[in-house]
């Protein structure tokens, strides 16, 4: 990858929807931009912090309650909910980082994992705040059309790599990856853990936090058990950058492109779609023993089963 | 007070079956230390082979403890040598990748059973069901009136039976001892010529066994459908660091105080807020007694 080609990739994707494309497939061009989004979120967490969420669902649940409480009950639009979601993921990220961050490794993964699951609990019993199973759905979307939404979410994502990418090569990145190496050896040399943890955390979960806002005013519905589920929203996060690529800039973009691929083949197969979490789960079983760092970390192992032979690096 | 006394029982009842659950964990815990995230989706595997063998045979799903006990300690066996072991070797950049395909493996095991099963709520109606012991029955001016159901006592007798079983097995085998040795400290066990290897198969099979084993004692009192697997693998989770990482005690000590503390709640704020009881205990552990209700032992003990 050169300098310019995440330029290059924008400018492409930025004039893709001249080409004419039909809804269906700006809808999954827009599912693609949306799980980069939240898979470069994920990534910087748990790729470059080594602190694995097994919860990322809370955040993307948040703000999408964020914008949808925001509609229902103060009346103003749902795309308030970008902006406000921001204060309110930092929040959320402040309070589960406080409880979870002393937590490390496998046991911070499960507390993430049931910092979701109480939210979804949460959300599903407020029934006077959250509409409870019922949810909340926007009255009128913004846009029939899907153009305006995929330039948003284009931006959105755009921002977020850039961001991301930033923060990796700064100090901060450097700390980061430190504590995922040795977190006593990085408390030792004087990095404050407990900090960069907690920032690594608001960050990530800022981004999904926008992501959810974006969810709630492209789809126009939330309820708890969408925007909260564990293995359509957490554990497909994780696949998503697992497949890509752990610690890489490009591997939640390329693992989000193959899920939502994946996934649109597989439920357009009749007998199959009932099937999709066998798939992957089966997939993600693969991947983890053949390929643990992804198709982006381990390029060459997967050019060579290929028979792909790579001229130079 | 009668209301109170009632819930109290309940919550007994619940915990030891909790107990029993996050008794296969804590083990697998201490000894391979990475977590089981399909420690619940084996025990709803459990469950419906007890279904199956009910609704086919009419085998009674206590009797059946006969049959998935030891069917689910070869699943793990199998999942332990063919899948996670492997992992092990694996260099990657994040440590979590055995956790992460437990998660595959609960989601496969899940969805194969809803394929299977379909995703419907399904019960074992064993005649018994409803049957339940009156205080009045026995002692005809009791103050207060209360009842104990007949199968949540069954199923409560034969937790307790297991743990027994498992703190014998645990103590006073030679297998026992290798798998407390291999909890302890893997390298000096090594050292010790335990085989280590094995140990460590055999109790990823032993934990998926005894959370079979809980299924088959829930199914007379609970329904089941695919996804109750995650429910259940928070809860022993919940429990295991409740009662402390790695320790059986704590674990059942931490199953009694989950199940009375969720059964409190569900009585006195509703059933749909027993989930959140059960992840405020958990939270409450996390800040308070990070090391849990062991640690506490412990310190007194330091203090003395």
């Amino acid at each position: 990858m050169n300098k310019y080609s995440p330029f290059l990739l924008l400018g492409l994707l930025a004039l893709l929807p001249f080409v004419g494309l039909s809804s269906y497939m700006m809808h999954i061009l827009i599912l693609f931009l949306m799980w980069s989004v939240i898979g470069i979120a994920w990534n910087l967490l748990s790729g470059y912090c080594g602190q694995v969420s097994f919860g990322h669902a809370a955040f993307f649940g948040i703000g999408a309650y964020t914008a949808g409480i925001f509609y229902a009950k103060v009346g103003i639009s749902a795309w308030w909910g970008m902006p406000l979601s921001i204060i309110a993921s930092t929040i959320a990220a402040l309070v589960i980082g406080y409880i979870c961050l002393r937590l490390r490794g496998p046991f911070f993964a499960l507390a993430t994992l049931a910092m979701g699951m109480i939210l979804k609990v949460i959300a599903e019993n407020l029934t006077d705040f959250t509409g409870g199973d019922i949810g909340i759905m926007l009255q009128q979307r913004t846009w029939v059309d899907k153009t305006g939404y995929y330039y948003i979410i284009l931006a959105i994502a755009a921002i977020s790599f850039f961001v991301v990418k930033k923060i990796v090569e700064s100090k901060l990145g450097y700390y980061f990856v430190a504590i995922r190496e040795d977190q006593d050896a990085a408390e030792s040399l004087g990095i404050n853990t407990t900090l960069y943890k907690t920032i690594a955390l608001c960050i990530s979960a800022v981004i999904t936090g926008i992501a959810g806002a974006f969810y709630m005013n492209y789809m126009g519905y939330i309820d708890p058990k969408v925007v909260f589920a564990l293995h359509d929203i957490s554990i497909i996060t994780i696949m998503v950058v697992m497949v890509g690529g752990v610690a890489t800039y490009w591997g939640p973009v390329v693992g989000s492109l193959i899920m939502v691929m994946l996934a649109e083949l597989i439920r357009s197969i009749p007998k199959l779609g009932e099937a999709h979490h066998t798939f992957f789960g089966v997939l993600l079983i693969l991947i983890i023993i053949f390929m643990p760092n992804g198709i982006v970390g381990d390029f060459r192992k997967f050019a060579k089963f290929f028979g792909v032979r790579r001229a130079q690096r | 007070m009668e209301v109170l006394l009632q819930t109290l029982i309940a919550g007994l009842l619940l915990g030891g079956l909790y107990a029993l659950i996050g008794l296969g964990m804590t083990l697998i815990m201490g000894v391979m230390k990475i977590i089981n995230l399909a420690h619940g989706e084996l025990m709803m595997v459990g469950m419906y082979v007890a279904y199956v063998l009910f609704s086919a045979f009419h085998i009674d799903p206590y009797l059946s403890i006969i049959v998935v006990a030891p069917l689910l300690f070869l699943l793990g066996i199998v999942f332990q040598k063919y899948l996670i072991n492997p992992v092990l070797r694996v260099e990657a950049i994040l440590p979590e990748n055995q956790v992460i395909l437990t998660v595959g493996i609960g989601m496969v095991l899940a969805n194969v059973a809803t394929i299977i099963f379909s995703s419907n709520y399904q019960s074992t109606p064993v005649s018994y069901a409803t049957t339940a012991w009156y205080l009045t029955d026995f002692w005809k001016g009791a103050p207060l009136e209360l009842s104990l159901s007949l199968p949540w006592s069954v199923s409560f007798v034969f937790a307790i039976f297991i743990t027994t079983g498992l703190w014998f097995f645990l103590s006073k085998t030679d297998t026992g001892k290798s798998i407390r040795a291999t909890a302890q400290d893997y390298d000096a066990a090594l050292l010790m010529g335990v085989n280590v290897k094995k140990m460590r198969v055999v109790t990823f099979g032993l934990g998926s066994a005894l959370v079979g084993s809980a299924g088959c004692l829930f199914i007379p009192i609970y329904y089941l459908y695919p996804d109750l697997g995650g429910q259940f693998t928070l809860i022993a989770f919940v429990i295991t660091i409740l009662g402390g990482l790695g320790s059986t005690i704590g674990a059942i000590i931490g199953g009694i105080i989950l199940g009375v503390f969720e059964s409190l709640t569900a009585t006195y704020l509703g059933m749909g807020w027993a989930p959140v009881g059960r992840f405020a205990i958990f939270i409450l552990a996390l800040i308070f007694i990070p090391g849990g209700i062991v640690s506490l032992f412990k310190k007194r003990r330091l203090a003395r």
